[in-house]
């Protein structure tokens, strides 16, 4: 499996992430390195093998039903680059 | 109930249908993490760093979620999957601060269900579920606050749901409509979710294509998101299926995309093209382990579910002697049926069931007053109703009784006490009367004898008037017909 150059740039619309054109064929070539590197997996024989959920051979552990977090306005809002009446404030998203 | 059908000069179609419902889960806390549900804080009050998508913040799963997750999963009479896990669905939205929604894919806590939705004539069918999962909600957006920005709430972001998609079952808008109402009833009997549309705690998605009549075909659909009442759904409908309709008969194809409907005027219109939008780029939860249930729990799950709908219907036509109709809609809401049980406890049912539905609920709407609110307790309401049977009072005195409940909330029995009303039935107390009324009309008496049978009820009326509305009915009619030969 290759990228190509269209590939490229609609996993950078996606993930919201600018991609000078000057770097696209770097880009390209970045993802087709990693996709290399993975491919190599395929050498290895997994038949009879169960797919691996996760590392943490472990139940999940559930949390009980309380309310114990929230009211901390300020610091949820700490970090925004705007904010104003308790919300964040956003560029409009409308679709 | 009639099969619904598209009829044009050129041909005949029908439509098909499926839903995607998401149901707010009714919980303290959110479903990854510690922050409160409570609807109606101020604003960004119930947001946990979690919520907010803050960096190395990890989710725990609500154990209460999981619960009213399998219990709905048992209410919609589907396979509770005992093995179930988590998967990111990314997207790009404000009100999503993590960048991606933690929802279940591949395997979902519940598989296939069904739930038997109630038509007209008393008809049922059976509607398919594919499946229902578990996810968070997302926040919210406010776009009217300024011409340039959006304001965003996340109270609302990390609420747990339970998404339900329907088989493609429906072959009428009335049906969809009817399968709303059926669910939004079990979800409230269960007590998972309120199922208010129009405060969004059930939001519905459609997903409309049109076939011809009779083929079995599946032709490209489109998706209305987040309509949000039961009568819009089944205009959206409607409306949908006719533009498909339209569109194919004059040579066209039918495009697959997200629309809104707008209920101002009951069209739909383009929002998103689905292919591009839709690359949502699925892959395993890292932060959660599969979600692994035993059949112990499960069973201890079923064990508290009370009786649903349809088992109580079905137990109100059998054992009570309802009409289905009348126990469908007795039976759609809980605090009516519990309140009519306890009304009819004792009772005839099906007396107790025409006062309920017709005087008492026109009571209610007169005043305007919630079920809760009545002045007239389940208990007088019964009481009321073995009067009449025990011949204590006729029907037309009932009523009267009845007026003076609503007004005072009082017992039927002390009312009747009081005011006197009790019937005679006391035959020769009755006969005297007759006697009195034939007495004193005896051109009327010839000329019935003479063949004037119509003047039967004026001497009825009569003798009731001069019992003041007190005489049993049914003696007077037949003590009337003995002397009057």
């Amino acid at each position: 499996m290759a990228i190509d150059t269209e590939t490229v740039r609609k996993i950078a619309f996606l993930s919201r992430l600018r991609i000078e054109n000057s770097k696209i064929e770097e880009t390209e070539k970045e993802f087709n390195h990693i996709l290399d590197w993975i491919e190599q997996l395929n050498d290895v024989d997994t038949d009879n093998v169960e797919p691996l959920e996760s590392v943490n051979d472990e139940a999940l552990s559930l949390r009980e039903d309380v309310v114990c977090e929230g009211n901390q306005r300020d610091e949820v809002l700490q970090n925004a680059p705007d904010a104003a009446y308790g919300y964040f404030v956003v560029p409009k998203v409308v679709e | 109930m009639a099969e619904y059908v598209i009829e044009t000069p050129k041909g005949k179609w029908e439509i098909v249908c499926g839903l995607e419902i998401h149901c707010q889960i009714i919980s303290k806390s959110k479903i990854y993490s510690g922050a409160s549900t409570a609807f109606g804080a101020e604003v960004n009050e119930h947001v946990s760093f979690v919520d907010a998508g803050m960096p190395g913040m990890l989710p725990t799963l609500n154990r209460e979620c999981v619960h009213q997750a399998v219990k709905t999963g048992i209410g919609l009479r589907a396979k509770i999957n005992k093995y179930s896990n988590f998967s990111r669905k990314n997207y790009f939205y404000a009100d999503l601060p993590q960048g991606y929604q933690i929802t279940q894919f591949a395997y979902p806590i519940v598989g296939e269900g069904e739930v038997l939705i109630d038509l007209a004539g008393g008809q049922t069918k059976s509607i398919g579920i594919e499946r229902m999962h578990i996810e968070q909600d997302a926040g919210k957006s406010i776009h009217d606050i300024d011409p340039k920005k959006s304001f965003i709430d996340l109270n609302r972001a990390g609420v747990g749901l339970m998404e339900i998609v329907t088989k493609p079952d429906f072959r009428a808008p009335e049906e969809a409509g009817a399968f709303l109402k059926k669910l939004r009833s079990i979800l409230r009997y269960l007590g998972t979710c309120d199922g208010n549309m129009d405060e969004g705690s059930m939001r519905c998605d459609v997903n409309v294509s049109v076939r011809p009549y009779g083929s079995d075909e599946l032709r490209t659909r489109c998706e209305m998101k987040n309509v949000n009442s039961i009568k819009f759904v089944m205009q959206a409908i409607e409306n949908e299926a006719r533009r498909h309709v339209d569109i194919y008969e004059s040579g066209g194809t039918v495009a697959q995309e997200t629309r809104h409907f707008d209920p101002l005027t009951g069209q739909t219109k383009v929002m998103r093209k689905k292919e591009f939008a839709h690359d949502y780029r699925y892959f395993p939860e890292p932060d959660l382990a599969p979600l692994v249930l035993t059949d112990d729990y499960i069973n201890q799950v079923r064990s508290e579910l009370p009786e649903l709908p349809d088992e109580k219907k079905e137990r109100f036509v059998s054992q009570l002697g309802l009409t289905p109709y009348d126990a469908v809609v007795i039976c759609e809401n809980k605090e009516t049926a519990d309140f009519f049980e306890k009304a009819a406890a004792g009772h005839d049912a099906k007396k107790v069931a025409n006062w309920f539905m017709g005087d008492f609920f026109g009571m209610l709407n007169e005043k305007k007053l919630e079920l809760k609110e009545s002045p007239v307790s389940a208990e007088n309401l019964g009481r009321l109703v073995e009067l009449v049977s025990q011949n204590v009072i006729n029907g037309k005195t009932a009523k009267e009784v009845f007026a003076i409940m609503a007004e005072t909330g009082e017992n039927p029995e002390k009312i009747v006490e009081e005011k006197g009303l009790k019937q005679v039935t006391d035959t020769s107390a009755i006969e005297a009367v007759i006697d009195e009324v034939l007495a004193a009309a005896p051109e009327n008496v010839a000329a019935y004898k003479g063949g004037k049978q119509g003047l039967f009820g004026w001497f009825v009326g009569q003798v009731m008037k001069a019992s003041k509305g007190k005489a049993n009915p049914g003696i007077v009619n037949q003590l009337l017909k003995e002397k009057l030969g």
